[in-house]
């Protein structure tokens, strides 16, 4: 069941003194290698990209020293990634992809799993952040505030940060009808008010047009180049060096997430969360006020949806309705449950791993089986693999819940957290 | 007094779960509040407390009228409360749950929390070693990592108080804390809410349905029957008073 901990096993022989370090390094070396000698898309790269992201997992979970840990993904993001992205532009797309995930997973995994708060809405936030920046980078904005045109690119920076605020405060306001609600009925007016962010989206052109309706926003601005990125990579085309740009962004707004759920969860406020997921009544009596803790916690996961959302905006240029529908919503939820609920590392997973199933794992296995279609092997008609992606996808999430409901990585700090004389009893 | 309930009324539609009860309560003392089952002792102490709003009647605590104050409010003015059927925050730590009664006593911030100042950290620190002499107080300071649903049942209700106490209460409301314990457990409790008024100054009301706890070591007892106020005074007033007799035991039990 606990395959993933450091639980004693005949592998955990291997994770110990120098012996670590060298199976570690040895491995990161020979996947980065492997990646590194084969850049075109196909099968056997995408194998060999998944094991190399293994290799966090492995940098995570090996007993080596923090910093060497820290130098060694640092290496990995800043170092191998990009070059591979220069490579083969399709694979950082996949790692973009997962990064802004990987963000909204963190940042419901606050009010979800720290506080327990059910929101079904949670990618209201993430539209109000991607069209704050499409309707003042564009000249959308001129149709609603007379005189006025574009945003010059670089503030988009700005943006960012003001990202993280907007979102904050939508979260807080959509949080406030909602502070009364427990559980089931929480979810669905959550639901509710995120479906009613879409349909204003699709429906704010009319008598003032602001969102430019279902049409969306074209060629929104991008973040400007940097001159310092053309002259240290001058081999680079501007494509690239723009999609290096936002995975950097990227990685840097998912750096500053896992930073403060971090910091938050070990603190005043992360006590009170859970003591307000495990029992509200007994938690007002203990003297947390709960309508303000609430509220933080909306406003904090809804700021990362937020700033993730202008970079979102940034990256596609082009932003649309429908792109922030309710499925967008369980799909981060169900990132979150997948990962393990209350965990930050088991929501980094979830996002990783649901952002690959979706783009890369799914579509594969349905190109492999029409190769093999064509081929002459005999699939039945009825069986069209494209169309049973999102079914495999459940399929997944069913027999995870049934055989690892806790997910995961499911949180296991308090065994580790509590150096108090006594060793900590065996948890399971 | 420390304090003073005047003419509370609590109704649920039709049901008045509290009628009109007053309570004084001197600092320093020990009071037990009785009555048979169903007879709104738990309302009552929901009202006290803030989670239910008086239908009518006044509560002064500490010479302030507290009347209507939300539950956190009240906690921050120096009540605290156990409950009947333990309500720990099951998958947090032991130290964790008393870290959370401390939370109306601590200052940290949203910013103070992410950047951890040096205000903030020394803070924590304290709190820690807070939490941990109260865990000593209660007899729990070897179980400071122990999810609190693993405890066995009476650590659990040490537990609770030890949270309770966490809050720095100047009053604390104890239902029926000896409730399944077996009478070794039983008489550890009454040495624990002992040392609570005589170690620490701390005044307690508890609700309590065995008599013999109550007899030992309240110093006033108040009955409840049907929501109402039926007899009030010393213990061994109490049980000789004809109307708290037939209150438990039904009509002719007196004459017999």
């Amino acid at each position: 069941m606990r395959a993933l901990s450091a639980s004693p096993s005949p592998l955990s022989a291997l994770n110990r003194g120098p012996l670590a370090y060298v199976l570690l390094t040895a491995y990161l070396l020979l996947a980065t290698v492997l990646l590194l000698t084969n850049t075109r898309t196909s099968l056997s790269t995408d194998i060999l990209f998944i094991l190399f992201l293994l290799g966090f997992l492995l940098i995570y979970r090996a007993r080596v020293a923090g910093l060497y840990k820290l130098v060694l993904g640092a290496v990995m993001l800043l170092v191998v990634v990009p070059y591979f992205g220069a490579q083969n532009a399709y694979y950082i797309e996949l790692a973009i992809q997962a990064g802004i995930f990987v963000a909204l997973a963190l940042g419901l995994n606050v009010v979800v799993g720290f506080a327990g708060l059910l929101d079904l809405g949670y990618v209201a936030f993430f539209a109000v952040g991607a069209y704050l920046w499409g309707i003042f980078s564009t000249d959308q904005a001129g149709q609603f505030l007379s005189g006025f045109t574009a945003l010059p690119a670089d503030s988009f920076y700005l943006f960012l940060a003001l990202g993280l605020f907007v979102g904050a405060f939508f979260g807080a306001l959509l949080g406030l009808p909602v502070l009364r609600l427990r559980g089931d009925y929480l979810a669905i007016v959550t639901l509710g008010l995120g479906e009613v962010i879409r349909v204003l989206a699709v429906n704010l052109d009319r008598p003032v047009n602001i969102t430019n309706g279902s049409q969306g926003i074209k060629s929104i601005a991008r973040p400007p180049l940097p001159e310092v990125m053309r002259t240290l990579l001058p081999g680079l085309s501007d494509p690239q060096l723009y999609q290096l740009l936002i995975y950097l962004m990227g990685l840097l707004v998912v750096g500053l997430s896992i930073f403060i759920v971090y910091r938050l969860k070990n603190s005043r406020i992360g006590r009170a969360w859970e003591a307000i997921r495990e029992d509200e009544t007994a938690a007002i009596a203990m003297g947390v006020p709960l309508v303000r803790m609430k509220l933080l916690a909306f406003a904090v996961g809804a700021s990362f949806a937020g700033a993730m959302g202008v970079l979102f905006a940034a990256k596609q240029q082009f932003i649309n309705p429908p792109t922030f529908d309710l499925l967008r919503s369980i799909g981060i939820l169900s990132m979150v449950i997948l990962g393990g609920m209350g965990s930050i590392p088991g929501a980094i997973l979830g996002g990783m791993l649901v952002t690959l199933l979706d783009l890369q794992i799914l579509p594969r296995i349905a190109t492999e089986l029409g190769a093999l279609k064509r081929q002459g092997i005999v699939i039945p008609d009825w069986f069209d693999p494209v169309q049973y992606q999102r079914a495999l996808f459940g399929l997944l999430l069913i027999i995870m819940m049934i055989f690892r409901p806790e997910g995961i990585m499911p949180d296991q700090r308090r065994s580790e957290e509590m150096h108090s004389g006594e060793p900590a009893k065996p948890s399971q | 007094m420390l304090l003073h309930a005047q003419n509370v009324t609590k109704t649920f539609g039709g049901l008045v779960a509290v009628n009109d009860v007053s309570l004084t309560v001197e600092p320093g003392s020990i009071v037990s509040v009785i009555g048979p089952n169903g007879a709104g002792k738990t309302t009552f102490f929901n009202v006290l407390t803030g989670i239910y709003k008086p239908t009518s009647g006044r509560i002064v605590f500490d010479g302030e009228d507290i009347t209507g104050l939300r539950p956190d409010q009240i906690t921050q003015r120096g009540i605290a409360r156990t409950f009947q059927n333990i309500r720990l925050f099951n998958n947090m730590t032991v130290l964790e749950n008393v870290l959370v009664g401390m939370h109306g006593r601590l200052h940290a911030g949203l910013w103070g929390s992410i950047f951890l100042t040096p205000a903030v950290r020394s803070e924590e620190q304290q709190a820690r070693r807070r939490a941990f002499e109260l865990l000593a107080f209660v007899g729990l300071e070897r179980k400071p990592g122990e999810l609190a649903k693993n405890l066995p049942y009476g650590d659990q209700r040490r537990l609770e108080i030890a949270r309770a106490m966490a809050t720095q209460p100047k009053l604390i409301l104890l239902d029926e804390p000896t409730a399944g314990m077996n009478p070794q457990e039983t008489s550890e409790a009454i040495h624990l809410i002992r040392r609570l008024r005589d170690e620490l100054g701390i005044t307690v009301i508890l609700i309590e349905h065995d008599m013999r706890v109550v007899m030992t070591i309240s110093e006033r007892v108040t009955v409840l029957d049907y929501g109402a106020k039926i007899a009030e005074g010393k213990p061994e007033e109490i049980r000789s008073n004809p109307q708290v007799i037939e209150a438990y035991l039904g009509r002719g039990a007196v004459v017999a």
